[in-house]
């Protein structure tokens, strides 16, 4: 009887039951004093209800310690309320190691999901059971918010700018995917589901349809917009080397450095004069409005891929060294995996 | 049951001022009243000037290159001229203000005029300004024209969008105080202000004393920011 | 302490005294009038206006979300329908409401002055409204906007193809008529109290429309501003809100939630104030811990601008940022928590009629008490990320602001009315409207809390099958909540001409509004009211009074 009328969704992720026990806690805490407030009040405007003999009040009141009382103790609870959610919250922004990429891109009115072997969906998510899921966000117009009911996770989703959430599905199943945030004539139709596998049924899934990795097809836009004419791989370039430089800190023409993570390359491509790597010159020419929102995605996982440990994504002979460790300026040259220069000559 | 007669301060002797408004108790009432909302006007003021103000703070951090770019197509002269323009209206303003306080009919006048001479002395020179720019093609929309760094075009346009809203909604303040210069300058002539009542012409002056103030502000945030070097 | 005589707390004028309603005849008297009290019957009947036209577009959203299928209206109708009901509401039905109505009225009355400081801005702010309610009814005639009234950019700057434009600016008008009512009640309680009337002797809600007044003033030019800028972009296209030129949306959401979170305290503070006047006279003691009350309602005003992000926790701000906000958002909750308590403890020792306005406030301290509550749900961030967006901040919202300011708004009608109208209302069906109301309140929005925890996301015009229910269940609520609205149309019209008489003080009150005649003269009082008594001071004012009333 009881889940004919369910009170709360599906508890299906990791912080699922945090959340609803935070919930369950503010429940039993609000109901409570709320109840007390109205008994109390149910109680006294019977008890001392205005009759012949009862005319005036007396002129009594309480003692003001009542008045301290009811300052500090709700504060407190309310403190308590405070650090429980603020927990609650950071578990649920700080995406953890290992996580499994996936991209959304919203656009009204649906959803884009793409894995990183490069399967594509719409409206329709397909992840494995156990294991963090990180989805980068990104809207092609205005602001939607991908929200996951049984996960407990929300996040809006920005026109120009790189979001992240996560979560980690704990049981499988199908269910609820709602754009949260209002976004036009359809918004209550740009819904979907997730669907949670067991890991062999997902990878069974990813081998059904995969159209080349998104990495993979970011080095053929590398190619085809030219990027490899100034971006080879040694120092003689016009333009900064980008092996191994995804994830690392860069020092810019300021002096001031950044890690150059996916909003870093997203916006080089888009705005190059914002930040220009020291050492080298604005020349770079900007490509907004020629690059689209799921070629943008590509080409950011190609680089990622040039800055990762394991084997790159074109045949290279192994590496020699190591990329160069995290906190000294890119350093033409130093520690970089040769690879072939694949792009023509400049 | 029917009892009428009351305790409270009896009705004052004197004859009714003719400009003490009936709700009021006495002129000094009266007086503090109407000083007191003219300064809660201005706070509104500083919200809604300081609101914009924020919001091209925000993307001057954001884009400092591009501010800097942008304030250099600025005429500093111009701005400077108004600059100096302004304060000395507020002078002309505020000998007003003593002027009608003292009886002066005439300085009052006198000195009233000056301020509006003054103040549309700047509005002139705004508008050459403007004139100028966007001939220039530096008014934001479809007519926007500016290609010294291309990268930095739609930056530069959102400098000048802030330009022209902030600088034209000082302007309007100072259409309007125009205006109400006009209207003091009519009933200082009929002799209207005096020792015991002078109210307005106060105010008056509380109010171009303000949009002075934030052309003050407006002045080195649009004109005079220092350029980024590059390394 | 207090020493009072009889002559002190009657200024009663003798019969055949014109009142404000008599004063003089014709349209052009009141159209053109100076005097509060007149301003306030025009702002009345325009705020009932814009409360059938929201409930209106309340009633089409409740009847299409029966099924979860959208069959009723278009998607495009009822997304513009969720955006009138929002913008009516707010901007022209409970901001104005209480202050503009019951303040207006009210205000120079409980200070002892003749009228507000600046009469004509009085007027001109009713004009202003009305300008602006014009402008606004041509705009849902001619196409209506479908941004959600809190106008989202880019959607609202680049992709909606409404009236965007006109309706931002028929706001902004309505903003400078709540920042003039804001200035005038400032300077009056500065400047025009009685000789006597200190701070603390004045009634609470003069406390509260102190403290609403520094909301309205200080916060609405805010959103003048955001709002002209929205204008300029939507004209000009120039990137100020445009991520794809430079601009940033978030910097729209953050300007205007500046204004818009100290908006909701306009709305609940004078509601606060109407419920420590009626808990005084219905229990006839000293609010308990009046300077308490008093301070809060500063407190309120001065917290209420801290918080504003707390409706961004999953917009994209920092975490560090959202840590802050929930902070400050569960401070502000403290001095709410301490009136409710306070009105609580004053019902010890009282005599405590259960009549309507008592009735309504009872109902008003319950009520906002789960809205209240269910904001400490919403400030605690890591629940947020789950519930924000859904029904759960719908039903939050409407508890805060249907169930607190309006019960408050109907309460003080009531409370007020013999004063106003110098009628009384039939007490039975005014009972019964109370109870209705509550009812069908309850029935209408506590199934949106499930809702909105079970998923359910906001401002959906379908949705998901197994919701059904639940929705079922707040329309019925809707329906009986309509019928008790009603109720009051009619009776109250019906009082004016059938209604008992009602003498000066028919609720054996203490305050200086009741020391004059009902309706009062145009100028007020005769003579200016000397205040020797303390606030609330009942034992002194009924022994000056000589006799019990026996309501």
């Amino acid at each position: 009887m009881l889940s004919d009328f369910p009170l709360w969704p599906d508890q299906a992720s990791t912080v699922a039951p945090g959340v609803d026990a935070l919930m369950t806690f503010m429940c039993i805490v609000s109901g409570g004093v709320s109840v007390l407030i109205f008994v109390v009040i149910f109680y006294l405007a019977i008890k001392y209800r205005r009759t012949p003999e009862n005319q005036i009040a007396e002129d009594y009141e309480p003692p003001k310690a009542l008045e301290a009382a009811w300052i500090i103790i709700p504060f407190l609870i309310f403190m308590v309320m405070f650090v429980w959610g603020s927990w609650l919250y950071f578990r649920i922004q700080r995406v953890p190691e290992n996580a499994l990429d996936i991209y959304a891109t919203g656009k009204q009115w649906m959803w884009k999901f793409q894995h990183p072997g490069g399967q594509r969906e719409i409206n329709t998510l397909h992840v494995p059971v156990g294991r963090p899921i990180k989805i980068t966000l990104a809207s092609e117009d205005v602001i939607h918010s991908l929200f996951f009911p049984v996960f407990r996770v929300k996040a809006d989703v920005l026109p120009n700018r790189y979001k992240t959430m996560w979560f980690q599905a704990t049981k499988t199943g199908r269910f609820h995917i709602f754009c949260a945030e209002y976004c036009g004539t359809l918004h209550s139709g740009m819904i979907g589901w997730v669907e949670v596998m067991e890991p062999t049924d997902y990878q069974k899934w990813l081998a059904g349809g995969a159209e080349g990795s998104l990495a993979s097809q970011g080095e053929k836009l590398f190619q085809k917009y030219a990027c490899n004419t100034c971006h080879t791989n040694d120092a003689t370039g016009r333009g900064p080397v980008l092996a191994g430089m995804y994830g690392t800190p860069v020092t810019l023409t300021d002096n001031s450095t950044v890690v150059a993570d996916e909003n870093y390359i997203r916006e080089s491509i888009l705005n190059p004069q914002a930040k220009i790597v020291r050492g080298f010159t604005g020349i770079m020419p900007t490509f907004q409005g020629q690059v689209s929102e799921d070629d943008l995605l590509k080409l950011v996982s190609y680089v990622r891929s040039l800055g990762a440990q394991k084997t790159p994504a074109v045949p290279v002979e192994s590496p020699s060294s190591k990329q160069t460790s995290a906190g000294s300026p890119l350093n033409p040259g130093a520690g970089i995996p040769p690879q072939p220069n694949k792009g023509t000559t400049p | 049951m029917s009892d009428i007669t009351l305790t409270g301060p009896a009705p004052e002797p004197h004859a009714h001022h003719p400009f003490l408004q009936h709700h009021f108790e006495d002129l000094g009432q009266q007086h503090e009243a109407s000083t007191l909302g003219m300064w809660m006007f201005l706070a509104t003021e500083i919200l809604f000037f300081g609101g914009v103000l924020c919001a091209y703070w925000v993307y001057r951090i954001m884009y400092p290159e591009a501010w800097a770019l942008a304030a250099e197509q600025q005429n500093k002269l111009y701005g400077g001229i108004n600059t100096i323009v302004l304060i000395i209206s507020s002078l002309t303003m505020a000998l007003a203000v003593r002027n009608a306080q003292l009886g002066k009919r005439k300085a009052t006048v006198g000195m009233l005029f000056a301020t509006l001479i003054f103040g549309s002395t700047f509005l002139a020179i705004k508008s050459i300004e403007y004139w100028q720019h966007f001939h220039e093609g530096l008014f934001p929309g479809t007519h926007f024209t500016w290609n010294e760094v291309p990268a930095l075009a739609p930056k530069v346009q959102l400098f000048m969008t802030f330009y022209w809203s902030m600088t034209g909604l000082h302007a309007l303040h100072m259409v309007i105080g125009a205006g109400l210069l006009i209207w003091m300058m009519m009933r200082s002539w009929r002799g209207d202000f005096g020792p015991e009542y002078y109210g307005p012409v106060e105010i008056m002056g509380l109010y171009w004393h303000f949009v002075d103030i934030v052309w003050i502000f407006l002045f080195p945030f649009l004109y005079l920011i220092h350029g980024v070097h590059h390394g | 302490m207090s020493s009072v005589t009889l002559h002190d707390v009657r200024f009663v004028e003798p019969e055949g005294t014109r009142n404000y309603v008599t004063h003089d005849y014709g349209a052009l008297s009141w159209l053109l009038t100076k005097d509060h009290k007149r301003i306030a019957i025009l702002y009345l009947f325009s705020i009932t206006a814009m409360f059938i036209l929201g409930g209106f577009f309340a009633v089409a959203m409740r009847i299409e979300l029966l099924t979860p299928e959208g069959d009723l209206l278009t998607s495009d109708t009822y997304n513009k329908f969720f955006t009138l009901h929002g913008i009516v509401m707010i901007f022209f039905f409970l901001i104005p409401s209480i202050p503009a109505v019951l303040g207006n009225f009210l205000l120079p009355l409980m200070i002892g002055a003749k009228d507000l400081a600046f009469p004509k801005i009085n007027l001109l702010s009713w004009y202003l409204y009305m300008i602006a309610a014009v402008m606004g009814l041509y705009i849902i005639i001619t196409g209506g906007v479908d941004t959600g009234w809190t106008f989202y950019t880019p959607f609202s700057t680049q992709y909606s193809n409404t009236h965007v434009f006109g309706v931002t600016f028929a706001a902004f008008i309505v903003g400078f008529s709540s920042i003039l009512t804001g200035l005038n009640f400032l300077v009056t309680i500065h400047r025009m109290r009685a000789p006597g009337m200190t701070w603390f002797r004045l009634p609470l809600f003069v406390w509260a429309m102190y403290a609403t007044s520094i909301v309205q003033l200080l916060a609405t030019p805010v959103l003048a501003i955001t709002l002209v800028m929205l204008m300029f972009e939507r004209v000009v296209h120039v990137g100020i809100f445009d991520p794809a030129l430079g601009g940033d949306p978030l910097l729209f959401q953050h300007m205007f939630w500046f204004y818009s979170h100290p908006a909701v305290y306009i709305m609940i503070l004078p509601a606060m104030g109407v419920a420590s006047e009626v808990v005084a006279a219905f229990t006839r003691k000293k609010i308990f811990g009046y300077s308490f009350v008093a301070y809060s309602s500063l407190a309120i005003a001065f917290l209420g601008f801290l918080v504003w992000a707390h409706h961004m926790f999953v917009s994209g701000i920092s975490v560090y940022s959202a840590m802050i906000f929930s902070f400050l958002s569960y401070f502000v909750a403290v001095p709410s928590a301490i009136k409710v308590f306070n009105w609580t403890a004053t019902l010890y020792r009282g005599s405590v009629a259960l009549l309507t306005p008592m009735l309504y406030i009872l109902g008003f301290i319950g009520l906002f008490t789960i809205g209240g509550v269910t904001g400490l749900f919403l400030a605690a961030i890591g629940l947020d990320v789950h519930v924000t967006d859904t029904y759960f901040v719908v039903a939050h919202f409407h508890y805060v602001m249907v169930g607190g300011a309006v019960m408050a708004y109907m309460a003080g009608i009531h409370y007020w009315w013999p004063k106003i109208t110098g009628r009384m209302y039939p007490e039975w069906w005014a009972r019964l409207a109370a109870l209705l109301i509550f009812a069908g309140f309850n029935l209408t929005f506590f199934p949106q809390f499930v809702l909105g925890y079970l998923g359910m996301p906001r401002r959906y015009h379908a949705y998901a099958p197994e919701f059904q229910v639940l929705n079922v269940m707040s329309t019925a609520g809707a329906s009986i909540l309509a019928a008790g609205y009603v109720l009051p149309l009619i009776y109250l019209l019906w009082s004016l001409w059938y209604g008992r008489p009602a003498g000066p003080n028919p609720w054996g009150a203490v305050g200086l509004e009741w020391a004059t005649s009902s309706p009062p003269p145009m100028e007020n009082f005769h003579e200016t009211p000397v205040v020797t008594w303390d606030a609330y001071d009942y034992p002194a004012m009924m022994k000056a009074m000589g006799e019990t009333q026996n309501v």
